[in-house]
């Protein structure tokens, strides 16, 4: 019973964080500042994500280093997104083999 | 193309990425205790990858449900961000009613497939982006729950760079096209580092690092470079 509770909280919080924004602001903003800010937040988000837990998402952060190296090259090329994604998971597998 | 299709197509490598994402999530979630239809039905209404993980340890750890809804607010209030950031981008076409279910599937991956696009995100876009993600999402999770204990650790080690691999390939070809986005991320990472490495810093918890992190970075990058404005 106390799961079905956990995941209610869990599903409404995150829920009406998402949605509460969306339907109250319907106008534009104009203010420069904030539509700037606005505007590096999704990169600033993702870079604080990525950057360090990317090293303890392996095993080992030599391995972890060497599938970021492998997205930042291919990311760099603009190959796409799952491409990105599985090559780095390659480079780590591949750096697992030795260590 | 309609719009519709448009956006299964630009969800299509996002559902592929979260699948392996969640197909680690389902394998931890049946580590720490829950039963199978338990992780699915978390995942398929919490659509997160960061916040879901730290809600496995609140209940593993039999945590309070105030505690558990501190988390999530903690860890999932960049969503509130990107809600308003997208509402800034919505067709006018878009109905009241829709802004209650498309916001469902503001997640960090659609949210910037959607901002990226020219002009304006209409709704069956929106619908179309996040049909593939929620999905994979949520069958990821049930195949990794049900069988994931099958796969060799080194398999599941090489998964868990996935999502991270996934946030680089958004983030690069933004910054090769501007500096200030590029001086904007490196100095979110920056300040992540000193909220994982600094004495005292590195005991503000996961998620309130990154909100602070990506604030002051972005407010920065917009005192310095702000944007110029759309027509």
């Amino acid at each position: 019973m106390k799961t079905v509770l956990y995941i209610l909280v869990m599903a409404g919080v995150t829920y009406l964080i998402r949605m509460l924004p969306m339907v109250i602001f319907k106008k534009k903003i104009t203010n420069r500042f904030i539509r700037s800010f606005l505007h590096y937040i999704p990169y600033a988000v993702l870079a604080a994500m990525t950057f360090p837990a990317i090293l303890e998402s392996t095993t080992s952060p030599l391995s972890a280093a060497v599938g970021f190296g492998v997205a930042l090259i291919v990311a760099f090329l603009e190959w796409g997104l799952l491409p990105t994604a599985l090559l780095a998971c390659a480079g780590v597998f591949i750096c697992e083999l030795f260590l | 193309m309609s719009n519709y299709l448009r956006g299964l197509k630009d969800g299509l490598p996002v559902g592929l990425g979260y699948f392996s994402v969640s197909f680690a999530f389902g394998v931890a979630a049946v580590q720490s205790g829950l039963s199978v239809f338990t992780a699915v039905m978390i995942s398929l209404t919490n659509l997160t990858s960061a916040g879901q993980l730290a809600g496995l340890s609140v209940i593993a750890a039999a945590g309070s449900l105030i505690e558990m809804a501190v988390t999530q607010l903690v860890i999932n209030l960049r969503y509130a961000l990107m809600s308003i950031s997208l509402s800034q981008k919505l067709d006018s076409s878009v109905r009241a009613g829709d802004r209650f279910l498309m916001s469902f599937g503001i997640t960090d991956e659609n949210f910037a497939i959607a901002v990226a696009q020219k002009g304006t995100v209409t709704a069956s876009y929106f619908y179309g982006l996040m049909t593939l993600p929620i999905l994979c999402w949520t069958g990821g999770t049930l195949i990794g729950a049900a069988a994931g204990s099958i796969l060799p650790a080194s398999v599941l080690s090489a998964l868990g760079v996935a999502i991270y691999g996934m946030f680089v390939a958004i983030i690069l070809p933004a910054a090769k096209r501007s500096m200030a986005v590029a001086g904007v991320a490196l100095g979110a990472a920056a300040l992540a580092c000193c909220f994982e490495w600094v004495p005292v810093l590195n005991r503000v918890s996961g998620g309130f690092a990154i909100i602070i992190c990506a604030v002051i970075a972005a407010a920065v990058g917009a005192l310095l470079r702000p944007v110029e404005d759309e027509a």
